[in-house]
């Protein structure tokens, strides 16, 4: 299951660091949301790969660590709330410019003269 | 435990709703209540520093759970200063803004103020590392919006690479924080500051890495080089008062790397040794004279600026990166002035914009009011490119006599210097053209009706930070002494993790083992 997990998370990574790195607004936008769901793997496997273990303390000789959980659950909102809030800016800054680089144009600083 | 410290947090929470849902269409309710929260905020942070300026510790245990269980916020002599320069700056800002009628020009600037005043407290009180993250993420969201207030293009693009660059940041620092969890099995500060200090020397690999992770976090906060790459077109394309509040966002990195770096993984740790000597101090340097250079290569007013704020955070890294009380004191005076002076200067390039088309560097008819403008630009430049007599000059020579003994030390004074000699020139290039060439230009055609000069109660808030600058360099003895107490108690961080640990509460003794 180590393997699996590691390089589930390995993968997710280089393929969201690829598509991050295509520096055009919707492939960046995707490469992100999967470097996000690879933090979130990442985090599950912070507290200890356990599997059908309870996440509190009782009889139970094996437990689950809660506390990463409630971690994911935490990131996975924020991450969620973000991603939604950067389509609608990329949107927007598509929509009005009509070009969807993401880095800046080669030199704007003379058009805006009189 | 004093409920007041989670005032500053709870506060704008309650306004920001408050004024979305009840003061929506009307703009003068707003101003009123986002001014009374900012004032009243001011009153809480000068009581909070006030309590804590005798070397207590405020705790306050939310829910009342014993750490680290439970998420705490601690209130030191670090914390409530930077809550209280917060406040102040919040304050010239919100003035600016309804002064300027930026806060009109689109929605929700109130609400979206004071959720990042909410963001920026929480980070500077938290004494959880996974908490600093949440409120970071309060401070992002918040800025995002604050960001691309009243729209346009090219702001909407610069809007897109601070957002992205900014999700990516995240995005590590989750991955930071997985890793220090996974390897202490804890997040708290103070109890992280403990069990970094077990941990064996044959495995340091887990814990080394995930610092460096984290010093690589708060670098891009800090808009560190080569991780400031967000910062020029996000603050030049900015509005004005926005620009002028995000200056305390780079201190939030810079007040992160402090409080770690000094309680967590402290220079003498064995783990993480060499992390500041081989890593920070360079990449300071770095951005020193990048950013200088920039203010000398800038075209555009607003893009110098935003370079002088690398500028001024490699100075304040290159003292942090010292990690002497005499270093980390020298960079607290220093965080307060370039505070202080970069959000002065940005209201003051807003002031400039509002006077003529454009805020490229080259010669254009004078117009009313103009002045002023270039008096209080000609106070705010010498500050920033720290000439005497103002605080700027003060600082640099702190951060010069704390680099006396460092290895490094014949860099740092020759960075230094130099560096100061570029800003000096590029910052006198950009005032005498747009100030001072302005008289030797023939208006060619009719003036811009659009423009209208700025009223006096803009003037008066950027006039304000200048005062403020102003007392700062005059009361510079008392500053610094009180920067040097709060160095000595960030170096003595025994009762700071006392106070976190065993202050009791709801499962203050585990049954079990943890």
């Amino acid at each position: 299951m180590e393997v699996l997990v590691a390089s589930a998370i390995g993968i997710l990574t280089a393929a969201g660091m690829y598509l991050v790195l295509r520096l055009r607004t919707f492939p960046v936008i995707l490469g992100v949301s999967l470097l996000t769901y690879a933090v979130n793997v990442f985090l599950f496997a912070s507290g200890r790969l356990t599997v059908g273990a309870p996440p509190i303390l009782g009889d139970a000789t094996t437990y689950a660590d809660p506390l990463p959980q409630a971690l994911v659950l935490t990131a996975i909102v924020i991450s969620f709330g973000m991603t939604a809030v950067v389509v609608m800016i990329a949107l927007g800054s598509y929509l009005g410019a009509d070009d969807d680089n993401v880095n800046d144009p080669v030199s704007t600083d003379e058009e805006d003269a009189p | 435990m004093t409920h007041w410290l989670i005032a500053p947090v709870i506060l704008p929470a309650i306004l920001a709703p408050f004024i979305v849902l009840a003061a929506r269409y009307h703009i003068g309710i707003q101003r009123v209540f986002s001014l009374v929260g900012v004032i009243a905020m001011i009153a809480i942070a000068a009581g909070l520093s006030w309590q804590a300026s005798d070397g207590t510790i405020l705790i306050y245990q939310l829910g009342d759970w014993a750490a680290p269980f439970g998420i705490i916020l601690v209130g030191d002599m670090l914390s409530t200063l930077m809550v209280l320069l917060t406040s102040v700056l919040a304050l010239f800002v919100l003035l600016y803004a309804i002064g300027s009628g930026w806060d009109d020009r689109g929605w929700h600037f109130h609400a979206l103020f004071q959720f990042q005043l909410m963001g920026i407290m929480g980070a500077f009180l938290t004494g959880d590392l996974f908490n600093l993250f949440v409120f970071f993420e309060v401070l992002l969201i918040a800025s995002y919006g604050l960001m691309i207030h009243a729209g346009g293009n090219e702001r909407l693009r610069a809007g897109v690479q601070y957002v992205l660059f900014n999700l990516l940041g995240s995005t590590l620092f989750l991955f930071a924080l997985g890793a220090i969890y996974a390897e202490t099995g804890t997040l708290n500060m103070a109890d992280l500051a403990q069990r970094a200090d077990l941990i064996g020397a044959e495995s340091t690999v887990g814990i080394r890495v995930a610092a460096v992770l984290l010093l690589l976090v708060f670098a891009i906060k800090a808009a560190l080089v080569p991780l400031h790459f967000w910062l020029p077109s996000s603050y030049a394309e900015a509005p004005g008062p926005v620009a002028a509040l995000f200056a305390i966002m780079t201190k939030v990195g810079a007040y992160a790397i402090i409080r770690v770096y000094t309680m967590v993984f402290p220079p003498d740790l064995e783990a993480t040794q060499g992390l500041h000597d081989v890593w920070l101090q360079p990449a300071a340097l770095i951005s020193l004279a990048l950013g200088m250079i920039g203010v000398l290569a800038a075209k555009k007013l607003d893009r110098l600026v935003a370079f002088s704020v690398i500028g001024s955070m490699g100075m304040v890294m290159i003292a942090i990166a010292l990690f002497t009380p005499e270093g980390i004191a020298a960079a607290l005076y220093y965080i307060v002035h370039s505070t202080l002076a970069g959000a002065a200067l940005f209201l003051i390039v807003d002031l400039v914009k509002s006077s003529r088309p454009s805020l490229v560097l080259r010669a254009m008819p004078p117009v009313a009011g103009a002045a002023l403008t270039a008096g209080l630009f000609f106070a705010a430049a010498i500050a920033m490119a720290g000439l005497p007599p103002l605080s700027g000059f003060l600082g640099k020579l702190l951060i010069l006599d704390a680099a006396f003994t460092s290895p490094w030390a014949v860099w740092i004074w020759t960075i230094v210097l130099v560096s100061s000699l570029i800003s000096v020139v590029g910052f006198a290039r950009a005032g005498s053209i747009v100030f001072w060439k302005a008289n030797s230009v023939t208006p060619d055609d009719v003036p811009d009706d659009e423009l209208e000069p700025p009223s006096a109660l803009a003037y008066g808030a950027a006039g304000g930070l200048v005062a403020l600058l102003a007392a700062h360099t005059v009361f510079g003895g008392y500053a610094h002494d009180y920067t040097l107490a709060t160095a000595a108690q960030l170096f003595a961080p025994e009762p700071y993790i006392s106070a976190v640990v065993d202050t009791p509460g709801k499962l203050s003794t585990p049954a079990e083992d943890y």
